[in-house]
């Protein structure tokens, strides 16, 4: 049902904490176990709603990280150092704690099999999550879809997901290309600069074989790509978005 | 250039609240300029009240205001607003 | 929006809301060490040399101001509370700026409202007599330093008797006239007033 509104108003509902995982020294994994989950597809989201004590609530959006698997959801939270909502996420969520959330939100930033290839994903930092979900999609789909993924960190420690990325870069038609903009580690070979037309256009694929662009990170961060992608001949219209504001999601 | 602002996606849940239908791929016509974009590409600011703008002229598209009793939204700068069935 | 009291976070507080003294914070409102920013759009960003400030309307003359001009009037430091609409507060800002009293100083006119416009084309409307006699201010040095863009600079309003909407960023003039105009925000569903004292956020309230 691509491009067709999906009917339904969305309702909160409880999620419980299944398991927690550390990615990086600021991200952690959440999985969750909701009851009833509809399912969603790769590049949507969910609200998340914590509530205190006295009464008071906090929203925030975060994107789903896991390809459809039942009743299971994965998020991936980076841990905002004056965040009122990360902080208690990464820092205090334990196995069996519960939280309230409401989704699968979204149907533009949204890849699925049907929309095909070739794709192209550019992901700023925590911007990798919902391109996340559209790679592990692809592969748990089997699918020969080629899929190029160019990843900006600042440091190799800091790498969303690294070790499955190594593991899934050798699958056909998934290659994986990283960018580490503060450090880099001895012997580092790879680019180690902010995403510019220039290593863009080193990644291809080239704006006439008209792939599907998707990017996602900090506010500057997308727009500084989504502009370099114009001037490197890709058409607006294939270039989607999303922006995470200023602190990156 | 604003690291704060945000796109459609930013309102997806709010607009799916209010219309009951998934709103960022509802293609919408500028007032202002005639352009026309899907909900999830417009930009989206956060005042005292969610401000949504035309990425191309920056018209202002609509205004959403959540009160403690209802949800106000004004589309005055939408000409148009096509939602695929 | 039915919150289901039964649903409770474990471990959950939110941000560290100060005690608000309801003398001193006004009713629905927390005190924040942040300054949010808020905009209804991009920050414009005018160059000094192209800035000017007017005043015009219904006055015997119009007046206008390069930025030259307007920072060799007299200012004041002002130190007070802001309330934004969006629930928070924050105390003791210090502010330093031109009195409105100040740049309408011999103005003659019979207008009763005055609406203050922007860069980027916010409105926000008020009675006249709302920023006149000490009440107002515009304000181009934050924390003793320029006003930040973000924030509203190279200068803004201060209305801080208000909710903040009512102090316009990136302020160009104000228009004084007989009849009243809502702004922006007032058009789109917030109070056409605004006084947090008696919680006036939204239209009809």
């Amino acid at each position: 049902m691509a491009g067709a509104a999906l009917l339904g108003r969305l309702t909160w509902q409880p999620a419980e904490v299944a398991d927690v995982v550390t990615e990086t020294p600021r991200t952690k994994t959440l999985v969750f176990e909701v009851p009833g989950w509809p399912g969603h597809r790769a590049g949507q989201h969910v609200d998340v709603r914590l509530t205190a004590e006295d009464g008071y609530q906090a929203e925030r959006s975060y994107s789903i990280a896991s390809a459809p698997d039942g009743s299971r959801l994965e998020l991936t939270v980076e841990r905002l150092d004056d965040g009122e909502v990360s902080p208690y996420l990464t820092d205090e969520l334990r196995p069996g704690d519960r939280i309230e959330l409401r989704g699968p939100i979204g149907g533009y930033f949204v890849w699925e099999l049907s929309v095909g290839g070739p794709v192209l994903l550019v992901a700023g930092g925590s911007g990798i999550v919902p391109l996340m979900a559209m790679i592990r999609t692809r592969i748990a789909a089997g699918s020969g879809t080629e899929m190029r993924l160019l990843f900006s960190s600042r440091s190799w420690d800091d790498v969303i997901y690294r070790d499955e990325l190594e593991r899934l870069a050798g699958d056909a038609g998934l290659v994986v290309t990283h960018t580490l903009t503060r450090s880099q580690p001895p012997g580092w070979t790879g680019y180690a600069r902010r995403v510019d037309a220039e290593i863009l256009r080193e990644v291809g694929p080239r704006a006439d074989e008209r792939p599907h662009v998707y990017v996602c990170g900090p506010t500057p961060f997308v727009e500084a790509v989504a502009e370099a992608l114009v001037q490197l001949g890709h058409e607006p219209r294939m270039i989607k978005t999303e922006r995470f504001g200023a602190t990156g999601g | 250039m604003d690291s704060h602002m945000l796109d459609g996606n930013a309102v997806a849940g709010l607009l799916q609240e209010v219309f009951a239908l998934e709103m960022t791929t509802a293609i919408g016509t500028c007032g202002g300029c005639g352009a026309r974009e899907p909900i999830g590409a417009v930009r989206v600011f956060r005042g005292a009240g969610v401000v949504l703008r035309c990425p191309h002229c920056d018209h202002t598209l609509a205004t959403i205001v959540r009160t403690a009793g209802d949800i106000r939204i004004s589309l005055a700068g939408v000409r148009t607003l096509e939602i695929s069935t | 929006m039915a919150h289901d009291s039964s649903f409770v976070s474990r471990g959950f507080h939110g941000r560290r809301r100060g005690e608000a003294d309801p003398g001193r914070v006004p009713p629905g409102q927390y005190v924040t060490p942040d300054f949010p920013v808020l905009s209804a759009g991009p920050t414009p960003h005018r160059s000094l040399e192209l800035w000017n400030l007017s005043i015009i309307g219904e006055v015997d003359e119009t007046r206008g101001w390069t930025w030259e001009e307007f920072s060799a009037l007299p200012t004041e430091e002002i130190t007070v509370d802001i309330h934004c609409v969006t629930k928070w507060s924050k105390l003791e800002t210090v502010w330093r700026g031109v009195s409105v009293d100040t740049l309408l100083d011999g103005i003659e006119t019979a207008a009763e409202y005055v609406i203050q416009y922007s860069d980027g084309g916010y409105t926000t409307n008020l009675p006249l007599e709302d920023v006149t006699g000490g009440k107002a201010w515009i304000v181009y040095e934050y924390d003793g330093e320029p006003l930040a863009p973000e924030h509203g600079g190279p200068a803004r309003m201060l209305v801080p008797h208000l909710y903040f909407w009512k102090s316009a960023k990136w302020l160009r003039g104000l228009r004084l006239q007989s009849e009243d105009d809502p702004g922006f925000w007032e058009v789109n569903g917030y109070h056409n007033y605004g006084d947090p004292w008696q919680e006036q956020r939204y239209w009809g309230d």
